[in-house]
């Protein structure tokens, strides 16, 4: 298989405070191929975020990577600043933030925002560059661009807006895109158009697509692979249809589980009880073991196996659905 | 816009009529100007003549009526001290103050805003923060007291700098201008810092606070996330969100160094419209006070409307018509 275009590998981040180290993501791997959308699903505070901030070095201090290694396409990038990060960002690496509204500047037209992050990162004219911020807010669907390139980001409705973050995002052709929660600020129908644009681009341009949300309905509609967090650990990771038909992880079948569908009519919906331990306070042994039925006296000790990005699927000592594997 | 712009000139006007209302109103408790116009040897006779002269026997409400009346034809009445026209003596005293003024206004902007971004970015640097402690000392002292410690050092120990007056000024008709002359620059420096010290902290504390909120913003972490340069980050997408409150604060800070100018006027001995003003209050002139008050009232109603019309040209967003909703 051809080189990842973003390799994460054993990746801890720690953050420092009075009360000891807390650890918002704990020696997580996994990979990312050109033209892939890796969903990436979890509780708030599970450490998806921070794992995208990780990734594009945006972390805010004091947090920080202590353990581990980001690849971009073979290079590593997890030790870089300054400068060198600086040039990486926009031009190889883009994020796409979660709420519209706020993500755009809004004393600075469209147009402008475009213009500068596209001269940034390419050595072309004035002109051109404001020829390719059309054709990128055409790519992604606004309509009359032409026209529209000298409005201010208020002019524009929360689903427009959000397809202008993802011109922004792309302008300057990265090949990996961290989209952090990019349609929970969005109504459901808009929702679906944005799902489907960040597809279609993903496909069209080989685009590696980190994509982070709580909403599994957004992961089923629109990854092709799932890693599933739960306190800072990965939990589960496989193709999409597997994982979400058939999950491995306890956690990640009581997520399945409690997630509505319109196909199971009006039944009520299974809560997972207890809620996800705070960072602070994480139980020896698999964090999730005090939520867990199937938990043993080997998961109040020891936290599993840990889930690496070639082998294993869940970070799991008694996995779900897996009896016809374990009949081999 | 332009209904927008007549409405509030309106409303300036109506704001006016109100302040000069109440400073009728008050004059009367600052003393009576006849016992200082007439002396010691006076008669029952001479007070209530004069009173009857000057109008002061009537209500203030008349009194105010009949100086409107005049006011809005330019004509302010004569000095009760100098008997000279009010309006010509305060034309005479305006240089000094707006080109005290204009500087320690440069001073304070420039400063203020200079070293508040200064601060925000370094927000853990040792001068950054050296430079916030110190800026506690521009906030909490008096004006006064600055003054006098500046002509302790630099005039008194120094010899550096001259402790009072304006030194030579060069007369340009209608204007007298300190700016030409080597002593008129050296006597501006100390009253220049005096009035804009504490104007200079408070922008930069306010440049500052509101710095760093912007800095916290989304559109500034996905500006870093495209890779845009820390300088364009700072000065193109930060500085101009921090701008409309701060050019708020701005606008009455400058209304407030041409009318606070009267204390460090005072101290230095600057012949402007402050100490003038100061020593028609001792001699309750109140024609000249009248004036001076109004004079202060136009400006701050004249820098609130350049405020506002300042609004419409950084943020797009008020550009909007109301009637389109705005969204």
């Amino acid at each position: 298989m051809s080189t990842p275009v973003l390799s994460v590998r054993d990746l801890v981040v720690e953050i420092p405070t009075r009360h000891g180290i807390l650890r918002p993501v704990d020696h997580v791997s996994y990979d990312i191929h050109a033209g892939e959308i890796l969903g990436v699903v979890g509780e708030s505070g599970a450490g998806k975020s921070m794992t995208g901030n990780a990734v594009i070095g945006l972390l805010d201090p004091p947090a920080r990577i202590t353990v581990g290694q980001i690849l971009l396409s073979g290079e590593p990038v997890h030790a870089l600043k300054g400068e060198k990060l600086r040039r990486l960002r926009g031009k190889r690496m883009a994020m796409i933030f979660q709420d519209p509204l706020t993500s755009l500047n809004p004393l600075l037209t469209v147009g402008e925002q475009l213009e500068e992050t596209i001269l940034e990162h390419m050595n072309v004219s004035q002109a051109e560059a404001r020829r390719r911020a059309v054709a990128q807010l055409e790519e992604v669907g606004i309509p009359a661009a032409e026209a529209r390139i000298g409005s201010y980001p208020h002019e524009f409705s929360g689903g427009m807006r959000q397809r202008v973050v993802i011109a922004l995002a792309l302008c300057a052709e990265p090949e990996l895109v961290i989209a952090d929660e990019p349609t929970t600020a969005l109504d459901v129908s808009v929702q679906a158009q944005i799902i489907a644009l960040l597809k279609r681009l993903c496909r069209e341009r080989g685009v590696a697509v980190m994509l982070v949300t709580h909403d599994m309905g957004v992961i089923a509609e629109a990854a092709d692979r799932v890693a599933v967090m739960y306190a800072g650990r990965l939990a589960e990771l496989g193709p999409v249809r597997e994982v979400l038909t058939r999950a491995h992880h306890p956690y990640t079948a009581g997520l399945m589980a409690s997630t509505p569908l319109a196909s199971q009519g009006r039944k009520r919906l299974v809560q997972i009880p207890g809620a996800m331990p705070r960072l602070g306070n994480l139980p020896q042994g698999c964090a999730f073991h005090p939520r867990c039925d199937r938990a043993q006296d080997v998961c109040r000790r020891d936290p599993g196996p840990t889930l690496d990005a070639y082998r294993g699927r869940a970070a799991c000592w008694f996995p779900l659905n897996t009896e016809e594997k374990a009949a081999t | 816009m332009l209904a927008y712009i007549i409405r509030r000139i309106g409303q300036s006007i109506l704001v006016l009529f109100v302040v000069g209302l109440v400073a009728f109103s008050m004059f009367r408790f600052v003393g009576d100007p006849v016992d200082n116009m007439l002396g010691q040897e006076r008669t029952q006779a001479d007070v209530e003549r004069l009173r009857e002269q000057l109008g002061l026997d009537q209500p203030f409400v008349v009194q105010y009526y009949k100086f409107l009346e005049q006011a809005v034809q330019g004509n302010f009445g004569l000095s009760y001290r100098q008997g000279r026209p009010v309006a010509e003596i305060l034309l005479e005293r305006a240089p000094a103050t707006l080109e005290l003024a204009f500087v320690s206004g440069l001073l304070a902007l420039a400063g203020g805003i200079g070293l508040g971004i200064y601060t925000a970015i370094r927000r853990r640097g040792i001068s950054a923060n050296a430079i916030m402690t110190l800026s506690l000392v521009g906030v909490s002292l008096p004006t006064f007291l600055i003054g006098i410690l500046l002509i302790y050092l630099f005039s008194v120990e120094l010899g550096w700098l001259p402790s009072f007056g304006r030194g030579e000024v060069v007369d340009l008709g209608w204007w007298t201008t300190g700016f030409l002359t080597v002593s008129g620059l050296k006597a501006l420096i100390l009253p220049a810092i005096t009035l804009g010290l504490y104007q200079m902290t408070l922008i930069m504390r306010l440049v500052r606070t509101e710095m760093l909120e912007v800095l916290r913003m989304d559109y500034i972490r996905f500006a870093r996330a495209r890779g845009i340069r820390e300088k364009s980050v700072n000065f193109r997408h930060a500085l101009k969100n921090t701008l409309v409150p701060v050019i708020t604060i701005t606008g009455l800070q400058l209304g407030s160094i041409i009318a606070f100018a009267i204390i460090t006027e005072t101290v230095f001995q600057w012949p402007g419209v402050g100490l003038l003003f100061i020593n028609a209050i001792q001699f309750v002139d109140i024609p000249v006070m009248a004036a001076y008050l109004m004079l202060i009232s136009v400006m701050f109603v004249g820098i609130n409307l350049i405020v506002d019309m300042l609004y419409f040209a950084i943020d797009p967003r008020l550009r909007v018509d109301r009637t389109a909703g705005g969204h």
